[in-house]
C-alpha cells in the first residue's frame, strides 16, 4: 500500500471506494485535456529584498535580520524579507503613535477619501496583487483573482463609507478611535485579512502596526507601496514582517491600545493570556472545525458543490472550512459517492494555471502537519479516499482527501487540519446533527443543506457558530459580520458590527475621573 | 383508479387512437411525487428501469438555483487554450446539429445548408462534417437527398413543433411521416401544457407514444427549459422524458427568449448522470438555441466533460443545435491555425 | 414580646438554597463592625455545582420567547417591590436609611428597565446585511451562554442587578458571586427570584471570597463570559482572572466607568446587554 500521506509520490493513492465517471471505458474516447492556461507573472515586479514599512518609508531592520520568502508551488525563493525585532516593533509603534494625533483628528470624510483611494488602487492593480498572492501563498489564481483581491477592495470601499458616518453606527453613543492597533494576520488570505483588519481600524481613526504572516508577506508589502501611492500620511499604517517573536513583541508592546489577531486558537490563547490585565482591547478570530450538515432532502448536487467549496477552497486553509461533513445516514452513500467522483475532477497543480482548482499547500510545515493528521486518521481506522489527480513533482501539494468511517472521537474529527482533508460522519435526526455539530470547542461556522426552510431556520438557531451558511458555504462579504463563538474567538469583522472592535465611546468614560 | 389507468394506458400505447380518451387523469398529484411515478408505471407496462424510477429508487432531488448557477459559472470560467481549444472546436462541429427552422425555409435553403454540413469549410478539407441537419418535416426528403452518402444525419422536428399542442394522433402521424421521408432523428417537444398543469402522466404518455412512433429513429425530447419556470421543473421534466423513453433530452426550441444556458446544461447533465446510475441507460444531451460563439461551445463541452465525463463527448450522446455557430467555430479554428484574426466574409454564408 | 426568627443566609443554586458543601461561613458585620449574620463562604465546588445548574438551565431559558422572558423578569420586579422593606433593612447595615431606600427603589426600576429590553434588543442590534450576491443575510444577537458575574461591594444590590439583569435578559444564565462585604441583600434577591417565575438555575448566587472563587470562575471552561466588574481595584486578581480566562478563550467583561455609576440612571444601557451576547450571521440563497 502506498503511503497515503505522501501525496507527492503517486497518482494511485489508495482509494477503497474510488468512483469513475459513468460508463467510463478504456477506449479511444475523446479526452478533453485542458492545455496549461498560465497567468502571466510579468505584471509583478519583485524586488530582491524588502524592508519594513515604518513611518511611510521602507526602512532596514535595526539589526539587519532577514528571512527568505518562497513560492510554495515551486519552492523557489522570491525575495529577502526584513525580520523585525523588538526595536523595530518599537519604532513602528512610535510611528503609529505619532501619526495618531493628526489621523484621528482628520475629518471622517477625509479619512474616507484615503480608504476609497486604496479600494480603487486595489481594483486597478488587482491582477498584480492576485498573481503575487498566488505566487507567495500557493492559492489558485482564480481564487486570488475572483475572491481575495476583489473582496479586499470591497472591504476598503465599504469601510471608507463608514468613516464619515460613524455617529450613526452606535445609537446614543459617540464613537472615538482607540489609538494604535497592533494587528497580526495569517497566511491563508494574506491581503484579504490585511483589508479586514486595516479598513475598519482606519475608518474609525486608529493608526495601525500590521504584521503579515511569515510565509506570505509580499502582498502586504505591495499594499504598503499602495499606501505610498495614495499619499496616506506617514505612520498611519506600518507594516512589519517577521515570525512569531515579532508578533509577540507587537501585541506585548505597551504603546498599543488594541490587539487584533487572526490565526490559530493556540496562539490566540497565548495572546489573550499575555495581555491579561493590560487593558488592551482584544479581538480574536481563531480556528474552527465546522460541521457541514447535509439533510436527506437537500439539493444534493449543490450540496456536493458546497462540500467541495467548503473544504477544498484555498486548499482547506480556511478557518471556517467545512471540515466535518455530517450527512444524514439515509443519503450518506449517495452523497459520498457523488463527492468521491467530484474530487476526481478537481484540478490540483500550478496555482498560476487559471484552471487549477486546488493549489499548493502554503508551507512545508503545514504540509507536514496535514500528513501527520492524515496518518492519524488512517491509524485510528478511518477509511481514506484521495483524488488520483497527479501532483506536481516540486512544491508542496496534497491530494484532495476524504475520510469515511470517521467517529466523533477521532482526531481528524476534532482537530483543525487546515488542509484539503474532509472527515465524513453520519447522523439520523436533526437533534443528533445539532448535538454532533456543537460537540466541539470551536464555534466559527456551520453549514446546513436542506430544502425545508423551517428546518433550516431551526438548525441555524441551534448551531453554536458565528456564521451559518444555509445552502451555501464559504461566502464572505464586507457587510456581513464574521467571527466565532467559543474557542473560535470573539469580536466581529465586517459590517456595522465590525466597527465596534475599533471604537471606544465618550459616554463610557463619563465619571471615570470625576 | 390505478386499475383504470392500467387498462387505458395499455390501450393508449397499443392503439394510439385511444390516448386522448382517458377518463381518469392523474392531474392533481404533486409534480415529481413518487405516487405519480407509481401511476406511470402502472399504466405503461414499463421496463424495469421505469419500475425502479416509480418505486422511489430514483430520487428527484431539489435544485438550488443559486448554487447551480454558481457551479455553472465556475465551469464556464475554465480557460481553454491552444491544443485543447482546437480539439474542442473540432468536436463541437462533429456534435453539431446544423439547423434551420423557419417558416421561410425552402428546398434551396436546405440544400445549401446540407452542403455546408458536409463540408463546413471549402478551404480546409480536414474540418469534419457536422452530426446532423435539423429541419421541418416538409424538408426532410430534400435534406436526405442532399446528404446521401455523407454520413450526416437528418433530424426533423415533429409533433406540432414548437408548442406541441396539436392533437396527439396528428403529432404521432407527423413523426411517422418525417421518418418515412428519411429522418434519422426526431425532435419533439415536451407537452408543457400537461406538465405545468400537473398531469405528468399525460406528458409521459405523449413521449412514450412518440417513442413508439419513432421506431428505430432517435427521439430527442425538447423540454423548452426556459418555459418551465424553475430548475426543479427542468430536473423533473428531464427525469420524466428519460423515463418515458427519450434518447436525448434537449433544452430548447430556439423559439423563445431563454434558450440553452450553462445552468440548464449542467442540470440536465446531472439528470442524465442520475438516470444512468439508476438504469444503466445513457441518454444524450442536446443544447439548442442562442449558441452562437465558439466560446459558448467549448464552455458547454467543459460542462459535459466535468459532469458526465468523456463518454458523453461524442455525437452519439451530445449535440449542439445551432444555425449561426458553425462559422464562428470555423473562424476560431482558422485563427488557431494561422495565428491571425479572421473576417466573416471569408466564411460561407449558406 | 415575641422573639425574632432570624434568617439563615444561604446560597441560591439551581432554584434551591443549599449551604456550602464546604460547611464554611464567614461573618458579615455592619458598618460599625457589629456582626449581623453569617454568610456562606462558598467554595470552588459550590461554583462547580452552580455552573452545572446554569448550563442545564440555559437552553430552556434562551428558548423562551422574548415576550415571555420580559414578563418573567417584570414579575421579579413585582416580587422585589413586595420585599422592599427587607432589602432596605439589609442595606442599612452599610448605609443610611435614605440611601438604602434610594438604592432599593433604583434597583427595582433598573430591573424593570432591563426587563423591557427582552423583545427590543435584537431589533436595535441585529441587521439585515445587503451582501453582494443573491443571498438573504441577517445578523442576530444570541446569548453567549453561561456568564460568571463578580459583583462589587459598592451599591451591593443595585450593582448586582445592574449586571445580572442585562446578562439574563437575552437568555443567558449566570453564576453570580455577590458582594463579598455586603452579601445579604443579594441572598434575599435570590429568594425573590425563587418566588417569581424565573426557572431554577437561571441565576445562581454564591457568597464568599473573591480571591478564592474568581480564579476558578475565570478558568472554568464552561463559563463563556466572565464579568470582572467586582474585581476593579484588585489588579493582581484581574491579571490572574484574565489569564485563566484565556485557557478556554472566555470573554472578559468589565463595567465601564459610566456603567459603574450605579445610582445614575444613565449607567443603564442596551450596550450592557450587548456585553453578554454573540452575533450570529446567517446566509441563505434566494432563488426561484
Amino acid at each position: 500500500m502506498t503511503d497515503p500521506t505522501n501525496s507527492n509520490t503517486d497518482a494511485a493513492a489508495p482509494m477503497a471506494a474510488r468512483s469513475s465517471m459513468p460508463g467510463r471505458e478504456p477506449s479511444s474516447l475523446f479526452r478533453f485535456e485542458y492545455a496549461p492556461a498560465l497567468e502571466s507573472t510579468a505584471v509583478v515586479s519583485l524586488q530582491p529584498s524588502y524592508g519594513l514599512f515604518i513611518g511611510g518609508r521602507f526602512v532596514k531592520p535595526k539589526n539587519g535580520g532577514s528571512f527568505v520568502t518562497i513560492n510554495p508551488a515551486t519552492e523557489a525563493p522570491l525575495a529577502q524579507i526584513a525580520l523585525a525585532d523588538e526595536a523595530d516593533v518599537d519604532a513602528a509603534v512610535r510611528a503609529a503613535r505619532r501619526a495618531f494625533r493628526s489621523w484621528s483628528a482628520l475629518a471622517g470624510k477625509e479619512r474616507a477619501k484615503y480608504l476609497y483611494r486604496i479600494a480603487r488602487v486595489l481594483q486597478e492593480r488587482g491582477r498584480e496583487f492576485a498573481v503575487l498572492e498566488s505566487m507567495n501563498g500557493g492559492k489558485p489564481i482564480k481564487e486570488s483573482r475572483d475572491v481575495d483581491i476583489p473582496l479586499a477592495a470591497a472591504h476598503f470601499f465599504h469601510y471608507a463609507g463608514w468613516a464619515d458616518k460613524l455617529e450613526y453606527a452606535f445609537a446614543g453613543r459617540t464613537p472615538q478611535p482607540l489609538g494604535v492597533a497592533g494587528q497580526v494576520i495569517p497566511w491563508n488570505f494574506p491581503l484579504l485579512m490585511a483589508a479586514w483588519k486595516l479598513a475598519p481600524a482606519l475608518a474609525c481613526g486608529n493608526t495601525v502596526v500590521l504584521k503579515p504572516a511569515e510565509t506570505t508577506p509580499l502582498t502586504a508589502l505591495l499594499l504598503a507601496e499602495v499606501m505610498q501611492e495614495i499619499d496616506l500620511p506617514p505612520g498611519v499604517v506600518n507594516i512589519i514582517t517577521g515570525a512569531g517573536a515579532t508578533g509577540a513583541a507587537l501585541v506585548g508592546h505597551k504603546g498599543i491600545d488594541k490587539v487584533a489577531f487572526t490565526g490559530s486558537t493556540a496562539v490566540g490563547k497565548q495572546i489573550q493570556s499575555a495581555i491579561a490585565g493590560s487593558g488592551k482591547r482584544l479581538t480574536l478570530e481563531l480556528g474552527g472545525k465546522a460541521a457541514n450538515i447535509i439533510f436527506e432532502d437537500a439539493a444534493i448536487d449543490q450540496a456536493v458543490e458546497g462540500i467541495v467549496n467548503g473544504i477544498y477552497f484555498n486548499q482547506g486553509h480556511v478557518c471556517c472550512a467545512g471540515s466535518r461533513l455530517l450527512v444524514q445516514e439515509s443519503v450518506a452513500e449517495l452523497v459520498v459517492s457523488r463527492l468521491l467522483r467530484r474530487i476526481e475532477t478537481l484540478r490540483v497543480g500550478d496555482p498560476l494555471d487559471k484552471n487549477t482548482d486546488v493549489g499548493a499547500i502554503n508551507s512545508q510545515a503545514q504540509l507536514d502537519k496535514i500528513r501527520c493528521l492524515v496518518q492519524a486518521g488512517v491509524a485510528e481506522g478511518a477509511t481514506l479516499h484521495q483524488s488520483a489527480w497527479p501532483l506536481p513533482d516540486k512544491g508542496y501539494f496534497f491530494a484532495p482527501t476524504v475520510f469515511t468511517d470517521v467517529a466523533q472521537s477521532h482526531r481528524i474529527a476534532r482537530e483543525e487540519i487546515f488542509g484539503p482533508v474532509l472527515s465524513v460522519l453520519t447522523f439520523r435526526t436533526p437533534d443528533e446533527a445539532v448535538q454532533k455539530a456543537n460537540n466541539t470547542p470551536y464555534g466559527l461556522s456551520a453549514g446546513i443543506w436542506s430544502e425545508k426552510s423551517s428546518r433550516v431556520l431551526w438548525m441555524a438557531e441551534k448551531l453554536r457558530a458565528g456564521v451559518v451558511w444555509a445552502n451555501t458555504f464559504n461566502r464572505f462579504d464586507p457587510t456581513s459580520p464574521f467571527g466565532g463563538y467559543k474557542e473560535s474567538g470573539f469580536g466581529r469583522e465586517g459590517g456595522r458590527h465590525g466597527l465596534a472592535a475599533y471604537c471606544q465611546f465618550a459616554e463610557d468614560q463619563a465619571g471615570a475621573s470625576t | 383508479m390505478l386499475g383504470g389507468l392500467v387498462t387505458h394506458a395499455g390501450e393508449a400505447l397499443g392503439n394510439e387512437q385511444m390516448v386522448d380518451d382517458r377518463d381518469e387523469p392523474v392531474a392533481h398529484l404533486p409534480v415529481g411525487s413518487i405516487t405519480v411515478m407509481a401511476a406511470l408505471v402502472a399504466r405503461s407496462n414499463p421496463p424495469d428501469w421505469v419500475r425502479a424510477f416509480a418505486a422511489g429508487a430514483v430520487r428527484i432531488p431539489a435544485v438550488d438555483a443559486v448554487g447551480l448557477e454558481a457551479r455553472a459559472a465556475a465551469l464556464t470560467g475554465r480557460s481553454i487554450k491552444k491544443a485543447s481549444k482546437i480539439a474542442a472546436l473540432r468536436l463541437a462541429i462533429e456534435c453539431m446539429d446544423l439547423t434551420t427552422l423557419e417558416g421561410t425555409d425552402t428546398p434551396g435553403k436546405v440544400r445549401a445548408m446540407c452542403a455546408k454540413a458536409v463540408q463546413p469549410d471549402p478551404r480546409d478539407a480536414s474540418i469534419p462534417s457536422v452530426a446532423a441537419v435539423c429541419v421541418y418535416p416538409e424538408l426532410v426528403a430534400i435534406a436526405k437527398h442532399s446528404l446521401q452518402g455523407s454520413g450526416v444525419k437528418v433530424a426533423s422536428v415533429a409533433g406540432a413543433f414548437p408548442s406541441g399542442l396539436g392533437p396527439l394522433p396528428t403529432r404521432l402521424d407527423e413523426i411517422r411521416r418525417a421518418i418515412d421521408a428519411g429522418a434519422d432523428e426526431i425532435d419533439i417537444v415536451l407537452n408543457r401544457s400537461a406538465f405545468l398543469a400537473g398531469d405528468l402522466a399525460r406528458a409521459f404518455d405523449d413521449i412514450a407514444a412518440s417513442k413508439l412512433a419513432c421506431g428505430a429513429a432517435h427521439l430527442k425530447v425538447i423540454l423548452e427549459a426556459g418555459e418551465l419556470g424553475t430548475y426543479d421543473n427542468v430536473r423533473r421534466a428531464s427525469m420524466l422524458a428519460m423515463a418515458a423513453g427519450g434518447d436525448f433530452i434537449k433544452t430548447s426550441t430556439g423559439k423563445i427568449g431563454v434558450n440553452a444556458t450553462p445552468p440548464f446544461a449542467l442540470l440536465m447533465s446531472e439528470a442524465i448522470r442520475d438516470h444512468f446510475e439508476q438504469t444503466g441507460v445513457k441518454v444524450g444531451l442536446k443544447l439548442a438555441g442562442g449558441i452562437r460563439t465558439a466560446k459558448q461551445s467549448w464552455q458547454y463541452l467543459v460542462i459535459v466533460n466535468e459532469t458526465l465525463g468523456p463518454d458523453w463527448l461524442t455525437p452519439h450522446l451530445f449535440r449542439l443545435g445551432a444555425s449561426s455557430l458553425l462559422n464562428d467555430v470555423l473562424m476560431q479554428l482558422r485563427m488557431q491555425a494561422t495565428g491571425l484574426y479572421q473576417r466573416p466574409d471569408d466564411f460561407t454564408v449558406d | 414580646m415575641s422573639i425574632d426568627v432570624r434568617k439563615t443566609y444561604k446560597l441560591y443554586v439551581n432554584g434551591a438554597f443549599p449551604r456550602s458543601e464546604s460547611g464554611r461561613t464567614y461573618p458579615v458585620n455592619n458598618s460599625r463592625g457589629r456582626l449581623v449574620a453569617n454568610a456562606v463562604l462558598g467554595s470552588r465546588k459550590d461554583l462547580r455545582d452552580a455552573v452545572i445548574a446554569a448550563r442545564a438551565a440555559q437552553n430552556g431559558w434562551a428558548k423562551r420567547s422574548a415576550y415571555n422572558r420580559a414578563q418573567i423578569l417584570y414579575r421579579v420586579a413585582e416580587v422585589m417591590q413586595g420585599r422592599r422593606e427587607q432589602f432596605i433593612t439589609e442595606l442599612r447595615h452599610g448605609v443610611s436609611a435614605a440611601a438604602a431606600e434610594r438604592e432599593v427603589d433604583a434597583t427595582i426600576d433598573r430591573w424593570v428597565w432591563y426587563a423591557g429590553w427582552a423583545d427590543k434588543f435584537a431589533q436595535i442590534t441585529g441587521a439585515s446585511n445587503p451582501v453582494d450576491g443573491p443571498y438573504f443575510n441577517f445578523t442576530v444577537p444570541e446569548p453567549v451562554g453561561v456568564v460568571g458575574v463578580v459583583c462589587p461591594d459598592d451599591a451591593p444590590l443595585l450593582a448586582f442587578v445592574s449586571r445580572v439583569a442585562p446578562c439574563i435578559v437575552s437568555g443567558n444564565t449566570c453564576v453570580v458571586l455577590a458582594s463579598e462585604r455586603w452579601p445579604l441583600a443579594s441572598v434575599t434577591l435570590g429568594e425573590a427570584l425563587a418566588t417569581s417565575d424565573v426557572p431554577g438555575g437561571v441565576v445562581n448566587i454564591l457568597t464568599g471570597r473573591r480571591a478564592e472563587i474568581v480564579p476558578w470562575m475565570a478558568g472554568h471552561a464552561d463559563i463563556d463570559t466572565i464579568d470582572l466588574t467586582g474585581c476593579a481595584g484588585d489588579r493582581a486578581l484581574v491579571v490572574t482572572a484574565e489569564q485563566a480566562a484565556a485557557a478556554s478563550v472566555s470573554r472578559v467583561v468589565h463595567a465601564t466607568p459610566r456603567e459603574a455609576q450605579w445610582a445614575n440612571e444613565s449607567s443603564q444601557s442596551p450596550y450592557t446587554i450587548g456585553s453578554f451576547v454573540e452575533y450570529k450571521t446567517v446566509w441563505h440563497p434566494k432563488g426561484p
